[in-house]
């Protein structure tokens, strides 16, 4: 009986201790997951009362000519991502954990740019990707003799600027993960490697990548859901354009919102929105199923 | 002494959670209790913008005390805002909205349709200037419905600004600005030769592309909507013709320059800092410019846009409807016109009320006297003009051209119906033409006139 009512009273207190974290999760994370599930089915304008229109909004922007063009535009951002952005923090990585002097300073330069604000940096960046000959990687480039390229005032250039301003923004903290993961790997297997006469592309190919297989599946599903996602970049740099070359899926969730005021669509943003989140659900359920083998 | 310490622990935490429970539910609660105890009517009022000096700051607190002088049932607080499109309808359903606030003409019919501002035909008919206001100008603040739903207090015409400086480097003459679009292309060719700098620039982002291409295709006399909004004529020979001579401009004459990304706030500052020759934008402009981009007031100049032989050819005109918020009771809705008629729309009719105001932006170095376009009749406007002129401190002989030019153009609205969704729209046709040598513009307009149709018939 003592023993029911220590229970009861332990889970009790845990409860007490755990609700401020239910709250706020519950008002700040889910509350707003629910309502968007709800206004997805309304027509709203936040002011009179919603209407209730079933899956109409879901019609509306699957019949919206701009959908094919940002999923096309966020299916070439991951792509490019892809391509750039994920070889880059491991190679440093692999870089980095083999230099043997100033090793925090490498990891500091590498991880800078994480610190910048995301909005400053881009802000530092639009002024680099100046299309005047005279800007600051156009007089770069001039002097070797090539360019001027037009940044961000080419529907073709626009795309691969932002993935290279994104690469170095997020390579960071990717970097960090994986010099964490290269410190478990043991140093006599190294030895061994060498003794067998592995060179420095042998030791990698058959001790560092098999060891760090585990982070880099779950790194790769982490940065397509991240690349699927982007917003700040094209938002910032781009606004979508020029002739929503850079459109990506979450700017056309925000201008069925926001931009169009007066037409503020809040009904089609979500249904987009929950489109997008089942999307990525599926496509990591898909990923972990696929890849549950080759993980272990 | 276990249990003692856990039962401490236990009423700890409740402590902190029931802390957290109020603390969001004060950020959660509204603030917005407007009708105070002793029967006084409360009103939160649009101040100033974000980042103005306190000396605008200070004048709009003392217009404010002045008129709860007058007014000892209202109580009026004045608070920091602009109009953002972007977080109109989250502030009005989260009640941070101030009870009256200046909206653009092109989205108050929108916004009335919606309800998300009031109808307030009641409280602007008991005003003694009601009937005198310019059809036209009034039409911008009245519904879909013939409602009205604010008082329309500022209208300007676009016009070209253009930089002196860069006109005497190239060896045009600063005082002969050009005159029709030929004139335009020369001078915009002649300035990026001679200075480096782009001769002429248009905006093309977050809708601001459709705004210039509108004003473009109206003063070639083209229209990309019927009149009462039911029918796009976006794919019309004036629109292809503007944006063949921008794409020529561009790609022949490579005289705009190569960055093209502009919207109304970059442009102004690329303006300012020298590296633009001429635009297109509002004939208000020249106050942001000073007060926000420090432009050098020796260097601006100010004409009318070029028209072309068209009957039909015209200059866009806009501005802004001091409206009221949805959520505001009958009695606050009746306070905010009075408002708006002391704070912003006395100074338009009333000559005294002109000066005396005039007076006060003078006091913290405001600009005054730049173009501005009637309300009400023209007598009542040089009334007005004539009132301020001792105050006057903007360059108005550098502004000849569009002081004396603009009351012979006609003064076209911008289109009625869905009039962002379009320029949206337009924006991306701006941006091929500026961004590919090899833009289709005939497909380009075909394809946004069908998509432009599809916005009306939704």
């Amino acid at each position: 009986m003592s023993s029911l009512l220590t229970r009861a009273r332990g889970s009790a207190s845990t409860l007490v201790f755990l609700l401020p974290m239910l709250l706020v999760f519950g008002l700040f994370s889910w509350w707003p997951i629910v309502r968007s599930v709800i206004m997805s089915v309304q027509q709203t304008n936040l002011v009179t009362d919603p209407e209730f229109v079933g899956l109409d909004n879901f019609r509306a922007v699957l019949e919206d000519p701009l959908l094919a063009t940002a999923v096309q535009n966020t299916l070439w951002f991951a792509l490019l991502a892809l391509v750039f952005g994920y070889p880059v923090p491991l190679i440093l990585a692999v870089i980095m954990s083999d230099v043997r002097r100033a090793k925090g300073l490498y990891s500091l330069l590498a991880y800078l740019p994480v610190v910048i604000p995301p909005a400053v940096a881009v802000l530092l960046w639009r002024f680099f990707y100046d299309a005047e000959p005279t800007g600051v990687f156009n007089s770069i480039l001039g002097k070797v003799g090539l360019g001027p390229v037009p940044w961000l005032e080419d529907p073709a250039w626009a795309m691969p600027s932002l993935v290279i301003e994104a690469t170095w923004a997020a390579a960071g903290g990717t970097v960090i993960i994986y010099l964490a993961a290269l410190v478990s790997v043991p140093p006599e297997q190294y030895d061994a490697a060498e003794v067998d006469g592995a060179g420095v592309l042998g030791k990698v190919w058959h001790v560092t990548l098999p060891h760090l297989r585990g982070i880099m599946l779950i790194t790769l599903i982490l940065q397509i859901i991240g690349t699927a996602q982007v917003f700040l970049e094209p938002y910032l740099f781009t606004d979508g354009g020029p002739n929503n070359s850079t459109l990506t899926v979450l700017l056309l969730v925000y201008r069925y919102a926001f931009q169009n005021t007066t037409g503020g669509d809040y009904g089609k943003a979500t249904a987009l929105s929950l489109m997008l989140a089942v999307a990525l659900a599926l496509l990591s359920l898909v990923y972990f199923r696929l890849t549950r083998r080759w993980s272990e | 002494m276990r249990n003692h310490r856990r039962r401490g622990l236990t009423a700890l935490a409740t402590i902190a959670s029931l802390a957290s429970v109020s603390v969001l539910a004060a950020a959660c609660g509204s603030d917005g209790d407007d009708s105070e105890s002793d029967g006084k009517v409360k009103i939160t009022v649009e101040g100033w913008r974000p980042g103005d000096e306190q000396g605008t700051i200070d004048a709009v607190n003392k217009l404010a005390d002045e008129f709860m002088k007058d007014n000892p049932d209202i109580v009026v607080e004045p608070v920091e805002w602009e109009w953002s499109a972007e977080t109109f309808s989250t502030q009005l359903a989260g009640d941070t909205l101030p009870t009256t606030f200046r909206v653009p003409f092109t989205d108050t019919k929108g916004l009335a349709e919606r309800q998300q501002i009031a109808d307030v035909t009641e409280y602007v008919n008991e005003l003694p200037y009601a009937e005198e206001f310019n059809p036209s100008v009034l039409a911008a603040a009245t519904g879909t419905d013939g409602k009205i739903y604010g008082l329309p207090t500022d209208v300007y015409g676009v016009g070209l600004h253009y930089n002196r400086d860069l006109f005497e480097e190239a060896g045009l003459d600063p005082d002969a600005p050009p005159t029709t679009w030929d004139e335009v292309r020369e001078d915009a060719d002649a300035i990026a030769e001679a200075t480096g700098q782009a001769g002429y620039v248009q905006m093309s982002a977050n809708n601001t592309g459709g705004w210039m291409l509108t004003t473009l295709t109206y003063t070639l006399g083209g229209r990309l909507q019927s009149e009462d909004g039911t029918t796009a004529s976006v794919d019309n020979p004036a629109t292809a013709e503007g944006l063949q001579m921008l794409h020529d401009m561009r790609w022949e004459d490579d005289s705009m320059g190569k960055n093209t990304n502009f919207e109304w706030g970059t442009i102004n500052e690329a303006f300012a800092a020298g590296k633009i020759g001429m635009y297109m934008s509002g004939s208000d402009v020249y106050n942001a410019l000073v007060t926000t981009n420090q432009v050098d007031p020796d260097s601006y100049g100010l004409a009318v846009l070029p028209l072309s032989d068209s009957p039909d050819a015209g200059v866009l005109g806009g501005g802004s409807v001091a409206a009221v918020s949805a959520k505001a009771s009958d009695e606050e809705q009746s306070a905010a016109v009075l408002w708006n008629d002391f704070y912003r729309e006395k100074k338009n009719y009333d000559p005294a009320a002109a000066e005396a105001d005039a007076k006060v932006l003078a006091e913290s170095d405001q600009p005054i006297g730049t173009p501005t376009l009637p309300i009400f009749d023209e007598p009542t406007w040089q009334g007005v003009q004539d009132a301020i002129a001792p105050y006057v401190n903007v360059p108005q002989d550098q502004m000849s051209s569009f002081r004396e030019g603009i009351f012979d153009q006609s003064l076209v609205p911008e289109p009625a119906s869905h009039t962002q969704e379009l320029y949206a729209i337009l924006d991306a046709v701006v941006q091929k033409v500026l961004t590919d040598e090899n833009a289709d513009i005939a497909a380009l307009l075909a394809d946004a006139q069908s998509q432009a149709q599809a916005l009306l018939d939704s």
